[in-house]
């Protein structure tokens, strides 16, 4: 059953993307993503990662389409069409998808409970987290405890994209200002 | 039957494929650069599907303890795509920010047309 609901969601998900790619129109395709962000949000759901689909549906649905679309206010929403032909990146992605299949081969099927990747760090970390007497959401007290440098070292990431966006942006009023004034006075 | 079982139990790793090939296609194939960062958005969360679904357990519980349960999915890749959206959000508003930055210098964001600006001066 659960195969099948992922299955459905997952399709869905491929469709938003061809809608992506073919559009042209710039809000249609911020739209599109934030829908492409929602169904994402749903299939984490199904794949058991709450805490990342609320992320995933806050962040990259909300956040997002938001700065998105204050970036399509300031430039405009137009996209030229292509001038080059697009064979060459055609090429390119299918080279790289046919490799990646390639490499999917070997993978463990859906689901299966005893694939490697189960059987090594994750059991230690349900099990401390137990001992330890941590929050009983097994995420946060990895995510808090166990592995707190990441976070911090993301907080670090967060902190510098921030101050960039203020540097890139800081002078753009008194630029206006200064433009229209001229203009004012010419 | 034991092929179209396997093809079942691999379609979140095709999906996740198709994703990250689009992404990758929409980044070299549009001039546009707000088109362009939307491409490398979608790369972005086809990597989560990748790191996700292997995680899930057929019969297990979100990893949140509680007695009834025994069975939990993987912890451990939700903490790092966590980490990784919020870093990508970060990433996206620089770009952004950068492509406005280039809208006012150059009044367009398609590289063709920036690339042939610079070459006439």
């Amino acid at each position: 059953m659960i195969e099948l609901i992922e299955g459905v969601l997952l399709t869905m998900l491929a469709a938003v993307t061809i809608a992506i790619v073919r559009q042209h129109n710039l809000f249609g395709v911020v739209i599109l993503a934030g829908v492409y962000s929602f169904l994402m949000a749903s299939v984490l759901i199904v794949l058991d990662a709450v805490d990342v689909a609320m992320t995933e549906a806050s962040v990259g649905a909300g956040i997002s389409t938001v700065i998105l679309l204050a970036t399509l206010y300031l430039t405009g929403s137009r996209e030229d069409p292509p001038a080059h032909t697009p064979a060459l990146p055609l090429f390119v992605a299918t080279v790289t998808g046919a490799a990646l299949i390639w490499g999917t081969f070997q993978l463990p099927g859906f689901g299966v409970a005893h694939s490697p990747i189960h059987d090594h760090v994750a059991p230690a970390y349900l099990e401390a987290s137990t001992k330890h007497e941590m929050p009983p959401n097994v995420v946060t007290a990895v995510l808090a405890d166990f592995r707190g440098y990441d976070t911090l070292g993301e907080t670090t990431v967060i902190f510098t994209a921030g101050i960039g966006v203020m540097l890139l942006l800081r002078g753009r009023r008194k630029r206006q200002h200064g433009s229209a004034k001229e203009a004012s006075d010419t | 039957m034991i092929e179209w079982q396997a093809i079942v139990g691999h379609y979140n790793y095709y999906v996740t494929v198709f994703l990250m090939v689009a992404g990758l296609y929409i980044v070299i194939a549009h001039g546009n650069m707000i088109k362009s960062l939307i491409g490398l958005g979608l790369f972005q969360t086809s990597v989560y599907l990748l790191y996700i679904s292997p995680g899930k357990i057929v019969g297990g519980t979100a990893p949140i303890i509680d007695p009834k349960y025994t069975d939990y999915s993987n912890p451990l890749p939700h903490v790092l795509i966590l980490t990784a959206i919020v870093v990508g959000v970060a990433t996206l508003a620089l770009g952004l920010a950068l492509v406005v930055r280039i809208s006012e210098e150059y009044g367009t964001v398609d590289e063709d047309e920036i690339v042939a600006m610079d070459q006439d001066q």
